[in-house]
């Protein structure tokens, strides 16, 4: 799909590319024993390494290393067997050494790719450049008093991943779509929680516009921004201001800037002349990171099945059309549910029901797949009673609903309620010979050729027996009838 | 008997003996230090009612037969060491009233081991200096004088300067020393004692406040070669805690100074005969060589091309890494504050009343080679040659095994001299400034006097976590310098 910005001197293409900062799940932080966990009161979370105390020294945390490690496979990026963490110096309140340790010439993991799906169902493949690992800074809070900033430093020090595309983006859909498929590669890796309102995943936005065909111009990043939403929204204002300068005879600066998503615009954040010069060198407190081959593969080899593996399985395995696949692997959470519903029973029927009736009773009811009434085994067991014939389609229909209500399984909803569907052949004669009566003259024109009204007498003896007669047999004692 | 006269190995049998008990004898290093502290400067903090309690233990302890390798022997701690609960400043305004709430990896080897802290030493702030005049806490006094000029105060070397003085004085058995380009060695040759920086990683720095992280290594200083390997028994070891800190296993110390010599092969490096030594310097050495040629070593000539490197290199990586180290003091957590309006104003005050000219000096200069433009011409560059001086000793212990060279290119200087220019003053690291970037084990060990009657020192550099080499070849040279000259100014004279 072509993202075109009209400009007065000819269409404009986009070039974007991302830098995501992505807090990776571990128990403590990258070079301290403190706890990584997110909330906690300000300042519990600090161990004196963090609080950069006097001769306090860094110990690299393996966990953390090893998520990186998982992440990179996911990637299918090239694992760098040793790696390096270099110092990136600069001052502020809430960096309490006065460096941020980080991976700058030497990250841990090299080039790798992500492949996106768009809306109109064609693939791209988004370029990795690297994932190196850092430490998190503290949060200065300028709001809690009217002369005094704040510090909490329960952050500072957790670990994060920076994911750097290579600039392969062409269109805020490309960019949105890339984010959420990198979330989801992070969530069923494990590795990161890809939580953007908690800031546990955040992103900068590196943005230029140029004539189709031309080298790279000047690119302008955007720091932190914090939902897909704001990132793709970012991207159309940010470009759409490169174009007016360029078309107005300016040229664009290299520059920091943030978005601003309530008055819709980016701003100046700091100029190149402004920029830190942050002093990179290697961490002489650190050894050179060197992992084993035997461990990489060892991690290599129990990485969960990722979302495009597990789709196409689902293809294949299920029978299931690929845009349900896509819909069931979205989550892991969702994509295991769909799995132990459909296992032993007729997958399609079970995805059918997974994505209409329970997603639609999710969204209606506001839960999440952890708190649902309607457990996996519950909906299986629903669908067993229609498989045997116990209960009907439409008679499911209630019980499902009887169940979303009450967290009874099928089986007890329908005994309570007596819905068993009625096999009876004389029962459903009766039925059938009672509607028959009570509608001559209905039937006097479907004999003289109104066919259509087969569905009508149908829909009255379903009526007739409570919606529990037997479709078929109903169907087949009104075909001998009539 | 004088208790402030004995060696650790003599008051380790002593106090095991019950010939005097702890608190006689750390009771007795206390007096010394009130007595001369005043004029050496050579205790910042002196801990002397925690000395004495810690000396109560240690007699109970004795008692019951139970003693611990340094039960009951006082030492003095460089103020560099973070002491838990005792103030601990680097020498600097910056840290004036900072109490550590832990105990680096250092000292709470020596606590495990018995060791009585007599106090906290002097030295130059942030260990940056060569003379210890750079100290927030005033200069501290060389107890030696020059022959026949008893009023002219002589600098006792530096970093460590603190700790030198008072091990020379027989204020303390022993002390803790940190060097990161000649800071235990220096000051050990000037005061006429022996000192090792073991080999780096030997020690761990955990807890040790940092000057340049690659460099830093603490060790031991004392009276006797024999002494420093009992103290250096206790303070190396294996620190999780400090990632350069190697799982190497710690060998029996004192038993290599008994050492047998025969055969062991012992390099002269020829780029060492710098240009203008002073003639009692080569004399010195050219006596160390007789020495150890006598105690049936070869001697073989060898060649460190790239130690003429040594000092300029050591001048650039050393303050890259302070600038970056001295980053967080910066009044925001712990130490002094400037309050002011912003931040970067309150920073700027912080830190321009905090630190001393010469780390201010350093900070610039570390920063200046690590900036944007320069990194490659300085900072990279230096650390390439950083690495061939390191070959330079690898290919030299292929043929040796270990090297002899004077410990510093002069006696001690008095306070006011070279004191002009910065350079002049980091001249005198050139001779211990190469092992410091090869990280290689050396030590200084007295030798003789020079013709005003200064102690001159020489220096044994050792293979990689060849303490043993080391400590053996010192030893040889202690044994045959019958090195008994003592400074002027002392705990048993005063």
């Amino acid at each position: 799909m072509s993202y075109v910005i009209e400009g007065r001197t000819g269409p404009w293409e986009l070039v974007v590319g991302l830098e995501v900062h992505a807090q990776v799940i571990s128990q403590s932080k990258l070079f301290s024993g403190a706890s990584a966990s997110y909330g906690g009161e300000p300042n519990t979370h600090v161990s004196l390494v963090d609080a950069g105390f006097p001769g306090m020294l860094p110990v690299i945390n393996r966990e953390c290393v090893a998520q990186a490690v998982r992440t990179g496979l996911g990637l299918k990026a090239r694992i760098n067997l040793e790696s390096r963490f270099d110092r990136k110096n600069y001052f502020y309140a809430d960096l309490p050494t006065g460096y941020q340790i980080s991976q700058f010439t030497h990250p841990i993991v090299g080039e790798g790719a992500v492949e996106i799906e768009l809306a109109d169902g064609s693939i791209r493949t988004i370029g990795i450049t690297r994932l190196h690992l850092e430490q998190d800074a503290g949060k200065s809070m300028h709001d809690q008093d009217p002369t005094r900033s704040f510090i909490d430093l329960n952050r500072a020090g957790v670990a994060l991943m920076e994911i750097v595309s290579e600039p392969d983006i062409r269109t805020p859909e490309e960019a949105g779509a890339y984010l959420r498929k990198l979330r989801m590669i992070l969530r069923y890796l494990g590795t990161c929680d890809g939580n953007m309102e908690e800031g546990s995943m955040r992103a900068d936005v590196n943005v230029s516009v140029r004539k189709a065909g031309e080298p790279f111009r000047t690119r302008c990043e955007i720091k932190n921004v914090n939902s897909i939403r704001y990132v793709m929204q970012a991207i159309e204002i940010e470009a759409a201001r490169q174009v007016e300068i360029w078309e107005g005879g300016g040229s664009v600066d290299q520059e920091t800037r943030l978005f601003d998503p309530a008055r819709g615009e980016t701003r100046s954040l700091r100029s190149k002349e402004d920029a830190h010069d942050y002093r990179y060198f290697p961490d002489p407190d650190l050894l050179p990171l060197v992992v084993e081959e035997a461990w990489v593969e060892s991690l290599g080899a129990v990485l969960p099945e990722l979302p495009d593996a597990k789709r196409q399985r689902f293809q294949s395995e299920y029978g299931i059309p690929r845009y349900d696949a896509g819909v069931l692997v979205a989550e892991q959470a969702t994509a295991d549910f769909y799995e132990t519903v459909a296992r032993g029973r007729d997958p399609r029927l079970a995805a059918n029901w997974v994505i209409g009736d329970f997603f639609g009773a999710l969204n209606r009811t506001g839960r999440t797949i952890q708190d649902s009434p309607i457990t996996a085994e519950g909906l299986g067991g629903m669908l067993d009673l229609i498989t045997d014939g116990t209960i009907n389609g439409k008679i499911a229909k209630d019980v499902f609903e009887d169940m979303l209500e009450t967290g009874e399984s099928a089986a007890a909803v329908v005994e309570r309620r007596g819905l068993r569907q009625v096999t009876d052949t004389g029962a459903i004669d009766a039925a059938v010979q009672a509607v028959l009566d009570a509608n001559q003259d209905k039937l006097a024109e479907y004999r003289s050729g109104k066919d259509k009204l087969f569905g009508f007498f149908v829909g009255q003896v379903m009526k007739a027996m409570a919606g529990k007669g037997n479709p078929a047999l109903v169907n087949a004692a009104l075909k001998k009838v009539l | 008997m004088m208790l402030t006269e004995l060696t650790i190995a003599a008051a380790q049998d002593g106090l095991r003996r019950r010939d005097f008990s702890a608190v006689e004898l750390v009771g007795a290093h206390i007096a010394a230090i009130e007595r001369l502290n005043g004029r050496l400067n050579a205790f910042i903090t002196v801990t002397a009612d925690q000395a004495m309690d810690a000396a109560r233990r240690a007699d109970d302890v004795l008692a019951k037969g139970e003693a611990a390798p340094l039960t009951g022997i006082p030492l003095g701690i460089k103020d560099l060491f973070c002491t838990d609960g005792v103030r601990t400043t680097a020498a600097s305004r910056m840290l004036e009233n900072f109490v550590p709430p832990y105990e680096s990896t250092v000292t709470a080897n020596l606590l495990r081991d018995g060791a009585v802290f007599a106090g906290k030493t002097n030295l130059d702030e942030f260990a940056m200096g060569s003379a210890n005049i750079n100290s927030a806490f005033g200069a501290v006094e060389n107890p030696w004088k020059r022959e026949g000029e008893a009023d002219t105060v002589l600098v006792p070397g530096g970093s460590s300067g603190g700790s030198a003085a008072a091990v020379a004085a027989s204020l303390v058995m022993g002390a803790t020393g940190t060097d990161t380009g000649g800071s235990i060695r220096q000051p050990a040759s000037y005061c006429g004692i022996a000192g090792i920086k073991p080999t780096y990683g030997r020690c761990s720095r955990w807890g040790t406040i940092a000057f340049a992280s690659s460099l830093d290594q603490a060790g031991p200083m004392a009276r006797t070669v024999e002494d420093c390997a009992i103290l250096l028994q206790s303070m190396a070891g294996f620190d999780l805690r400090d990632s350069t800190s190697v799982d190497c296993p710690v060998p029996d110390y004192r038993a290599a100074c008994g050492r047998d010599l025969k055969g062991m092969k012992v390099g002269i490096p020829a780029e060492y005969r710098v240009a203008g030594m002073p003639a009692e310097i080569e004399a010195a050495w050219n006596k160390g060589i007789a020495w150890l040629r006598d105690a049936g070593c070869e001697i073989v000539e060898v060649s460190l091309p790239y130690t003429k490197y040594g000092l300029a290199t050591y001048y650039i990586v050393a303050p890259a890494e302070c600038s970056s180290n001295l980053a967080r003091y910066d009044g925001v957590r712990f130490g002094r504050r400037v309050p002011a309006a912003s931040l970067d104003e309150q920073y700027e005050a912080t830190r321009r009343a905090g630190f001393g000219a010469e780390v201010r000096r350093r900070i610039m200069m570390g920063t200046y080679v690590l900036s944007a433009g320069y990194y490659d011409a300085y900072y990279l560059r230096a650390q390439k040659v950083r690495n061939l001086i390191r070959r330079d000793f690898e290919r030299a212990f292929q043929q040796v095994d270990v090297l002899l060279t004077p410990t510093a290119p002069s006696p001690a200087f008095a306070q006011g001299e070279k004191m002009d220019d910065p350079v002049q003053m980091y001249l005198n690291d050139v001779f211990t400034v190469p092992a410091s970037m090869a990280g290689v084990p050396a030590m200084s060990v007295p030798a003789g006097l020079s013709a005003n009657g200064l102690p001159l020192g020489l220096q044994i550099i050792g293979r990689s976590f060849d303490e043993e080499a080391v400590l053996a070849a010192a030893s040889a040279i202690e044994r045959a310098a019958s090195f008994t000259h003592r400074p002027a100014l002392r705990a048993e004279v005063v």
